[in-house]
């Protein structure tokens, strides 16, 4: 692919986002193939052969030792990406919470999917939501656009010496990676401006010794985790300026909840992740055609949390409907409808929030279906009863 | 006897050993520690183009609690079963920044170091460690083996001989030990078709070092298996260390080889093994097995004791018999 000119094109996203990785001049790659993470590793792997990625591209022999070597490279001081799905997601688990513990930032793509049993490879965000709590960076790109856009600035959010945090871009499995879009892409030159070298802090340096993963006693771990909270909370203001700077540079611009016809709606759909996220635009059309005050509201940031947009664009409402692609099982039904309820909690005047868990394991959803459900929760949220959630499109 | 410890045992006399320590004292190993031991030398033989990249173990706790340091030289820790794959990454890192001429350093030769225990290694670590072979990064894989899980409170591992009592094979009324042999960690590398996999104990630091120079030197993927007593876990005396390392290469329960160039080489050929209950050494006079709490249980055990003597001779004459540098047939 020629990048000397911005052009648009058509393209598979999983592709695309590779051509992105390929303009962030990666150092190291280490990633084990797993469906439908597939056709992104498969085309890196392509440019390093060709020698259009100048990287180090190490096929591991599993997850856990994707992201292990992903951290020794990382420690050297190399930019370094891996993309993992589903089971693999899950064999990481272990080793994520120490990549964000010792701070490296590694960039990695989550190719949301649903996890085993019954053994299912297609979509939903089981995976993602299983590792919520691992102290990353967690952002998501709804379409082929905002995956290859958000690919340099993950690098650079990651990198930024007051953040030196992992970061994962989630991008729904099939319904996003694996379509043909059109994408606008960007030139060598503008991801040469966009995004500066990496330099880190500290690295594996016979030199200057330094001790990474030191044991930390009870005297010091308390410490250190709240300062890796912190961090991550505080991160929220570099994604700010970074979203804000791609938006000046190249006239697309990001936010961290993003809104589609909110201005005077009453009741807001709630959606994080492409796949529901696209379908429901087209929801809120239909049900606005009808007369229905409703708008949408976009989840990207979905670590760190961000707590005072969420309160800002949902204060007021008369109804809220979540719809998650995971469910939180003998908990609180969809884990964001569970995060926003924290939210809201205690606000005066604050919305019913009504949890759908839908589309599980690569299950359809359509634009009918989330109008119709929609209608049902505006009843509810004057009549009740309010379930704690519903999962729809059971079959009984 | 013969000791045929090196080739050239003159460069490496005690009295040319680097008086530069490495892995410094004051770190929180117990008394008599063997894998302490071990890293010392290992330090030594190596110097300070080192980057070591440790296993959750003994070895890491004890010389890593924030804010101390035991090691001189750059270190990192990550998990308990992923060294072999931090070192790729590691190894993979320097190679690539280095085409890339962004490297840090004019270094020519820095040694990736993984370090893991027996647990860390044979078990829980040797899948990443057989696929970081496999890839054939250049690093140097050290497995110290104290026999157990020594870390957690002595549970059984797979480096643990046969008849051993541990935590979690303890011995009982029903019960003998651990029940299944030691797994032969150095074959398991070998099959891998590395340039280098060598054998080495505490108790023969000239040998050790000597194998971790070339170890280190070599280019590709190397592995040295060595054999580090715990006096803690295997319950004897601190002062027994490296008398009983010594006396394991001697009646051949772990013996010292090297696998190079496609051909296995004994370092130490003992013409007359010592038996495992008869050995007698000279300030204990008590031998292998019974110095050890850990065998204490079968101090009566006839049948098991031979058992054990007999599969310590098999396995050795086996190994021998490869050995492309003494005559077959000689016991």
């Amino acid at each position: 692919m020629h990048d000397d000119v911005r052009r648009r094109i058509g393209i598979e996203v999983s592709l695309g986002h590779a051509e992105a990785v390929k303009l962030c001049n990666v150092d190291a790659i280490a990633a084990y193939p797993i469906t439908p993470q597939t056709h992104i590793v498969e085309h890196l792997s392509e440019l390093c052969a060709d020698g259009e990625i100048d990287a180090a591209y190490v096929p591991v022999e599993s997850e856990h030792s994707a992201m292990s070597a992903c951290i020794g490279m990382s420690a050297t001081g190399c930019r370094t990406f891996t993309a993992t799905s589903s089971q693999g997601l899950a064999l990481m688990h272990e080793v994520l919470f120490i990549a964000s513990g010792m701070r490296f930032p590694i960039v990695m793509t989550v190719v949301n999917r649903a996890l085993s049993a019954p053994l299912n490879i297609w979509g939903d965000q089981s995976d993602i939501m299983a590792n919520r709590d691992i102290g990353w960076i967690q952002l998501f790109g709804n379409n082929g656009q905002e995956c290859y856009d958000l690919t340099p600035m993950c690098f650079k959010i990651a990198e930024d010496h007051r953040v030196l945090l992992p970061t994962i871009l989630n991008i729904d499995g099939f319904t996003v990676s694996h379509v043909v879009e059109p994408i606008e892409t960007l030139t060598r030159e503008d991801v040469d401006g966009f995004l500066p070298p990496y330099e880190p802090v500290l690295r594996l340096d016979v030199d200057k010794p330094a001790m990474f993963g030191a044991v930390g006693h009870p005297d010091v771990y308390t410490e250190v985790k709240k300062v890796l909270d912190d961090t991550l909370i505080a991160s929220r203001t570099v994604i700010d300026e970074v979203f804000e700077e791609f938006g000046q540079r190249f006239g697309r611009t990001y936010k961290a909840v993003e809104e589609y016809r909110t201005e005077d709606a009453d009741t807001i759909v709630f959606t994080i992740g492409g796949t529901i996220g696209e379908i429901a635009h087209v929801s809120v059309d239909a049900l606005r055609a009808e007369g229905h005050k409703v708008g949408q509201v976009l989840l990207r940031v979905w670590r760190p949390f961000p707590y005072d947009d969420i309160r800002r664009v949902l204060d007021g409402r008369k109804c809220v409907v979540v719809y998650d692609r995971a469910l939180s099982f003998g908990g609180p039904g969809g884990p964001v409808a569970s995060e926003i309820r924290a939210a809201m909690y205690g606000r005066p005047g604050a919305p019913p929030i009504h949890s759908i868990v839908a589309a599980l394991g690569g299950r359809d959803i359509r634009w009918r279906h989330i109008v119709d459900q929609v209608k049902q929760a505006q009843i509810r949220a004057l009549e009740g009863p309010f379930p704690p959630y519903e999962m729809v499109g059971v079959r009984q | 006897m013969t000791a045929n410890l090196t080739n050239n045992f003159e460069v490496f006399a005690p009295r040319l050993v680097s008086q530069d320590e490495i892995f410094t004292s004051g770190h929180r190993a117990c008394q008599g520690c063997g894998p302490a031991t071990a890293l010392r030398q290992i330090g030594k033989a190596i110097g300070r183009e080192l980057i070591v990249c440790n296993a959750t173990g003994c070895m890491e706790i004890v010389a890593s609690p924030y804010p101390f340091s035991a090691w001189e030289v750059p270190w990192i820790h990550v998990a308990f079963e992923n060294t072999a794959a931090i070192a790729s990454g590691v190894a993979a890192g320097i190679e690539v920044l280095r085409r890339k001429g962004k490297f840090y350093t004019n270094h020519e030769k820095i040694t990736v170091l993984g370090i893991g225990g027996d647990g860390g290694t044979m078990d829980i670590g040797l899948q990443a460690l057989s696929g970081a072979l496999e890839r054939g990064h250049d690093f140097l894989y050290i497995c110290y083996d104290n026999e157990a899980y020594m870390n957690t409170g002595i549970q059984r591992s797979s480096g643990t001989p046969f008849g051993a009592s541990t935590t979690t094979s303890p011995s009982g009324k029903a019960s003998f030990g651990q029940k299944t042999n030691k797994k032969n960690f150095a074959e398991i590398c070998i099959a891998h078709d590395i340039p280098y996999v060598a054998t080495a104990s505490v108790s023969h630091p000239s040998d050790l070092m000597a194998k971790v120079k070339k170890g280190a030197e070599v280019k590709g993927p190397a592995v040295l298996h060595v054999f580090a007593p715990c006096p803690t876990g295997w319950r004897c005396g601190s002062e027994l260390t490296i008398r009983l390392a010594r006396m394991a290469v001697e009646t051949g329960i772990f013996p010292l080889y090297e696998y190079e160039n496609h051909e296995y080489r004994l370092n130490v050929d003992i013409d007359e093994l010592r038996d495992i209950r008869e050995y007698a050494d000279c300030f204990e006079k008590r031998p292998y097995m019974e110095s050890q709490g850990r065998f204490r249980h079968l101090k009566n055990e006839d049948e098991i004791l031979a058992t054990i003597q007999s599969e310590v001779r098999e396995r050795y004459m086996r190994l021998r018999a490869k050995c492309a540098n003494v005559s077959g047939g000689r016991r």
